[in-house]
């Protein structure tokens, strides 16, 4: 039983490789997770890595590293694009988890009800692995494949999430839906990203979570508001279900499925609005 | 380079001590704390992030230890609480505004709370409600109700403090070691390295089981001291707290009726339980097909839980007076409606924890519990071993309300230490907790009510049946409660009430705050606001018209002369209900959003100690030949308060000025049976015990010197003064004879409350006294997603007399959050929601202001006037939220919790749920 923290994504790699390890960065996801007697496995720490914490400005927009916090996330610096990942990581848990807790984390775990989730697709994340052989950068919509299922190889890592450039007048909101105020696993989730001029919504993303094994983009709705003055927000009708086609909502303890229907259209108009006026 | 940490020490700062240690790979930072370095002020609740019990801070910040690896906190300053309060003066504000305002109640989330509210004041020192909500939130107490810490924290005035006499709000007696981290728990008293015991259990609700090789399998591993199963019960493999009722084993033999149901249990090493797989435990299981709910337990061929107890039928309770069927087809109007409730978790964030050793050839058993001596009878009858070889040492217990009355641990520990011969522990995980314990009974009601124009109510027929699970626990007591009961406080001529119990494959159902009455209550009053509604009545008006007085009988014919104060609470309620009903119509005159309020009632009323039956309590006190007055306590102090209340009680009735209380116990050996911290009895039972226990003691010290009673008693200087009219006597102790205790002045009294036996339709004198309640409730309902948030709450109680108005209004709050929850979001579901993520209970932020009316109307058998509370407290909430939730948006709910799914289902028309 070995417990490594090795200091670069190289030695890690190689860690990898070498003792099929389970890893841990936050850990918040890592102990709930495991099994009675099940302590026996290596354990691979990635939180000494150099670089691997902390959101930096790139060439082509932002690298959030895989052992960057919530509150990391909070805390920094960003544009008003980022205000829907911002308002996630705040309803991420508790202070504590998000002290610890990381957003690649919550990505790697694959929970359909993952709060990272809507607002990194609604910025278009793509995520960095890294390999000894073949580092290689997909589309977040890609990498997260079904429920606790990624697409990353027994010897890879996920080193960052990638934010491409996002226009200076955007602006987003997230809004959470579930059974109490603190700690609560969400029932539905929606994060909207818009560009507004004019009264007019120029661009719109919209993502929705926990209605679906992962969650999805809904771009049928984003071409429903396109165009549309944010005025008409209120009354616009989202009652053709194609709008929502990506989704497949279950019924679990949290809320049925002709629920979580009803509740993501809601949700999307209010995070529409929200991102588009600041106005909750 | 890669850092292999695996064999190299690590080091780190803790309360700003340097510290090495070895930790094993992937070791919780809460382990190492509690374990290595002994910080048992970091409580573990969850082991999963959701409760915050076990926050520290790392390098500041807060943290749950319980998700942190050990090796990541090398380098850092790691500061717990009991680090804090010595250096941090943050900390220290907080001991004491924690302590002024009763934030701490059992204590067990304590530890967390503070530790987060140390990390907000360094960065704002003034912060507001909201700012405190956002920083405490991720600590989860389920005593408090939230706003008495969130009241500390931003250190609002407290009320001034009063001497220790009846009436006082004092602090805590027992306070200042909850909120500096030494409070010792269930899992704090065994030393490091202790040999632990883990209990396997079935992971089916219904499964025939075989057990394998244990033998072999135990001389495979190494660390396994033992392995006990129903074999190694030397005397009766069964107990229950109804002695005509005990019929759940230790271990089961052959047929698990239960998911979580013990089998057998390993006692080894640290390391060979921390490295057990209990899948990999030698036995065979051949699952069974289980019920699950009351119809399936009553089909024709449903498999039959205990062959002497037909159809599933454990009991019946049964109460009727007048002709129920006459008045109802007389009446002018009859309102009906089916009720459901589901299982509910009790989620103290103290999972059951225990140490056991054998000292001078007697057991001793240190565990948390709610009944010290009832756990002496059935460890006496499950180890066929002599009561005087069996010591109960009770430790502080991080909450209660009703499950800890049963034995858990208790058993294992006992038989853990005799097998091995060598002191043992054992702590229940979240998961066990949950699966294994009692719940709350799930409820099917059927009730028709009637009334008459002018409002009177004409005819009550309530059926109900409730889901005790697979082995009686505490359901026969609620189903003879529940018919007592389901009237409310009301003046009901013509009744039938029958409960019935019901057993099922799932974890017993059996004590939990109300035994069932708060199921009643639900539909009752849910149905009282549809007959005043159907009526054109107000729902207040209606309610007072109706109530109770004294001289009126009860629906047992039981008529109080005096001390009936539930009109006295409804008419309190009077102002809040009409300026909260205007704010309410103004604020959805003037809604253009989904939001809507609305404003709701309810009552509530529970009689005090057992049902009909004796529940003495004795209190012993003594002085010493040094004046040290001491005062032996055996009832059990949950977080409700106890030791506190019944200290106060006693030196009210000594009379004796400005002296310290030494208290002993609870602790078999040095305490007289108190009886058990359940049913609304303590300040009542306990108290009276006290009080006489206190006037004893003042008479014998007043002969003593032939003063007459009204003569003034003080101690000092290890001597007594009694001053009369003419003199000032002296007595010197140190000359006296010393009793066997100690003691040269000594007393012990007890009390038993007076009832009489109910008869076939249950008609008598069940309780001696009831205490009484109304609540109002104000609720915002965002009809867009069926969401609902309570926005204010009005608690009128009848206290009698409020011994300690602090702790009585922290009883309130905590009650109302424990009623929140079952209205809004508990459910416990066996083998879904067996954790504290999937199992919401209220957190900081969906408890608002609780405003708390303290009605005494006196009774004559109360101490002082005092009558019992810590069950009324939540049996108004639940149907006050309903009815608010009907006025705020039209939708009447009639089952719980109204979780947003099934109210939205309920808001568009579709099925109930």
């Amino acid at each position: 039983m070995i417990y490594s923290a090795p200091t670069s994504v190289k030695d890690a790699l190689a860690v990898l490789k070498s003792s099929q390890p389970r890893i841990v960065a936050g850990g918040t996801d890592f102990f709930p997770s495991q099994r009675a007697g099940a302590q026996d496995r290596n354990v691979l720490d990635l939180t000494r890595i150099e670089g691997l914490r902390g959101i930096t400005r790139t060439a082509s927009g932002w690298r959030i590293g895989a052992a960057t916090t919530w509150t990391d996330i909070v805390k920094a610096v960003l544009p008003p694009a980022f205000d829907a990942l911002k308002q996630s990581a705040r309803e991420v848990g508790s202070i504590q988890i998000q002290n610890r807790g990381t957003l690649v984390g919550n990505v790697c775990n694959a929970s359909p009800a993952a709060d990272g989730l809507p607002p990194l697709l609604a910025l278009n994340a793509e995520v960095e692995i890294a390999s000894t052989d073949a580092p290689r950068r997909v589309p977040l919509s890609h990498f997260v494949t079904g429920v606790r299922k990624i697409d990353l190889a027994a010897d890879e890592l996920v080193a960052a999430i990638h934010i491409p450039a996002v226009p200076e007048d955007m602006t987003s909101a997230f809004v959470k839906l579930g059974s109490r105020k603190y700690m609560v696993i969400s029932i539905v989730m929606v994060a909207a990203n818009v560009r507004v001029q004019n009264g007019i919504i120029q661009q719109a993303r919209v993502a929705g979570g926990a209605c679906s094994p992962v969650a999805q983009r809904l771009p049928a709705l984003e071409a429903l508001v396109q165009g549309r003055a944010v005025a008409d927000l209120v009354g616009l009708d989202f009652g053709d279900a194609a709008l929502f086609a990506p989704l497949s909502p279950i019924a679990d303890v949290r809320g049925s499925a002709i629920y979580r229907v009803r509740a993501v259209a809601q949700l999307c108009r209010r995070a529409l609005i929200q991102a588009a006026t600041g106005e909750k | 380079m890669d850092q292999r940490v695996t064999d190299t020490g690590l080091a780190f700062v803790l309360n700003g001590q340097a510290v090495n240690i070895t930790p094993v790979p992937g070791e919780r930072l809460s382990e190492t704390l509690r374990e290595r370095l002994g910080a048992r002020d970091v409580k573990i609740g969850c082991n999963a992030g959701d409760c915050g019990a076990c926050t520290v801070l790392i390098d500041g910040e807060t943290v749950c230890a319980c998700l942190v690896p050990t090796h990541q906190a090398e380098g850092c300053r790691v500061e717990t609480l009991s680090g804090l309060v010595a250096t941090d003066q943050t900390a220290q504000r907080l001991v004491q505004t924690f302590q002024d305002h009763g934030a701490a109640q059992c204590g067990i989330c304590t530890p967390g709370m503070m530790v987060c509210a140390v990390a907000l004041l360094r960065d704002n020192p003034t912060p507001d409600v909201a700012a405190v909500q956002d920083a405490l939130g991720g600590v989860l107490c389920r005593c408090t109700g939230y706003r008495k810490i969130i009241d500390a924290v931003i250190a609002t005035p407290a009320a001034p403090v009063g001497t220790i006499g009846v009436g006082a709000s004092i602090r805590r007696l027992d306070g200042l070691e909850k909120v500096t981290g030494t409070e010792a728990f269930g899992d704090d008293v065994a030393p490091a390295g202790t040999l632990e015991i883990r209990v396997i259990r079935s992971p089916y609700a219904r499964a025939a089981f075989a057990l394998g090789d244990i033998a072999g399998w135990q001389a495979a591993r190494g660390g396994i001291k033992a392995v006990l199963t129903a074999a190694d019960v030397p005397g009766l493999n069964a107990f229950g707290v109804i002695p005509a009722f005990r019929d759940q084993p230790v271990f089961a033999e052959n047929l698990a009726r239960f998911r979580g149901e013990a089998v057998a249990a390993v006692v080894g090493t640290p390391e060979a339980i921390r490295d057990l797989n209990p899948d990999d435990f030698p036995v065979v299981w051949t699952p069974l097909d289980a019920i699950s709910t009351v119809a399936e337990a009553q089909a024709k061929d449903a498999p039959q839980l205990h062959d002497e107890r037909q159809n599933n039928l454990m009991c019946k309770g049964f109460v009727a007076c007048g002709d129920a069927q006459a008045a109802l087809a007389a009446a002018d109007v009859v309102v009906e409606g089916r009720f459901s409730t589901g299982f509910v978790e009790h989620a103290y964030i103290e999972p059951e924890a225990g140490f056991a050793q054998i000292v001078n050839g007697r057991i001793e058993i240190h565990a948390c519990t709610q009944a010290p001596v009832m756990d002496l009878e059935a460890m006496e009858l499950i180890l066929g071993m002599d009561r005087s070889k069996i010591r109960i040492i009770p430790t502080a217990v991080g909450g209660g309300f009703g499950s800890k009355l049963d034995i858990s641990v208790q058993p294992y520990l006992a038989l853990g230490a005799l097998k091995t011969g060598q002191p043992v522990r054992i702590t229940y995980s979240r998961t066990e907790s949950m699966q294994s314990t009692t719940k709350r009974h799930p409820s099917e009601i059927h009730l028709r009510i009637g009334a008459m124009r002018d409002g009177l109510i004409s005819g009550f027929a309530f059926s109900g049946e409730f889901n005790t699970g697979a082995y009686a626990s505490w359901g026969p007591t609620v189903a003879n409660r529940v018919p007592v009961h389901a009237s409310g406080p009301y003046r009901i001529a013509d009744y039938w009430a029958e409960a019935k119990a019901i057993h099922t494959n799932c974890p017993p159902s059996g004590a939990f705050r109300g035994f069932g009455v708060p199921q009643s209550s639900i539909a009752q009053e849910s149905l009282f606001d549809e007959l005043a509604d159907t009526l054109g009545m107000d729902a207040l008006e209606f309610r007072i018209l109706n109530a109770l007085e004294d001289h009126v009988p009860t629906v047992c014919g039981q008529v109080f002369a005096q001390g009936v104060g539930i009109k006295a609470c409804l008419e309190a309620l009077r102002p809040a209900w009409a300026n909260e009903g205007a704010a309410a119509d103004a604020f959805n005159a003037s809604a253009t959003g989904s939001l809507r309020r609305g404003v709701g009632l309810a009552a509530g009323w529970y009689g005090c100690g057992n049902t009909s039956l004796p529940n003495p309590s004795i209190i012993k006190a003594g002085v010493r030949a040094d004046g040290t007055l001491v005062l032996h306590q055996g009832a059990m102090d949950i977080g409700q308060g106890a030791n506190t209340v019944i200290s106060q009680i006693f030196m009210t009735a000594l009379g004796v000025q400005s002296t310290t209380l030494e208290r002993i116990g609870p602790d078999t050996d040095l305490t007289p049976d108190a009886g058990k911290t359940s049913a609304s009895r303590q300040t009542f039972v306990s108290g009276n015990a006290a009080r006489l226990c206190g006037d004893a003691l003042r008479a014998a010290i007043l002969r003593a010197v032939n003063a007459p009673s009204d003569a003034e008693v003080s101690i000092a200087d290890g001597d007594i003064y009694v001053k009369d009219s003419s003199t000032t006597h002296r007595i010197a102790l140190a000359g006296l004879p010393v009793d066997a205790d100690g003691y040269v002045f000594a007393a012990v009294e007890q009390y038993d409350p007076p009832t009489k036996p109910l008869d076939k339709n249950g008609q008598g004198a069940p309780y001696a006294q009831f205490g009484y309640a109304a609540h109002l409730a104000v609720v915002e309902v965002d009809t867009a997603l069926g969401t609902v948030r309570a926005v204010k709450f009005v608690a009128a109680h009848d206290v009698g007399r409020a011994i300690n108005p602090m702790l009585v209004e922290g009883q309130i709050q905590g009650g109302i959050a424990q009623g929140l929850g079952m209205a809004l979001m508990e459910d416990y579901l066996p083998g879904r929601t067996e954790n504290l993520h999937d199992y919401l209970i209220p957190t900081m932020g969906d408890i608002p202001p609780i405003e708390s009316i303290i009605v005494e109307v006196p009774d004559a058998h109360g101490p002082y006037g005092a009558k019992g509370l810590g069950e009324h407290v939540l049996i108004p909430t639940a149907p006050a939220l309903l009815n608010a939730i009907k006025r705020a948006c039209g939708v009447r709910l009639y089952s719980v919790p109204a979780i947003p799914s099934k109210l939205s289902a309920a808001l568009h028309g579709d099925a109930n749920g």
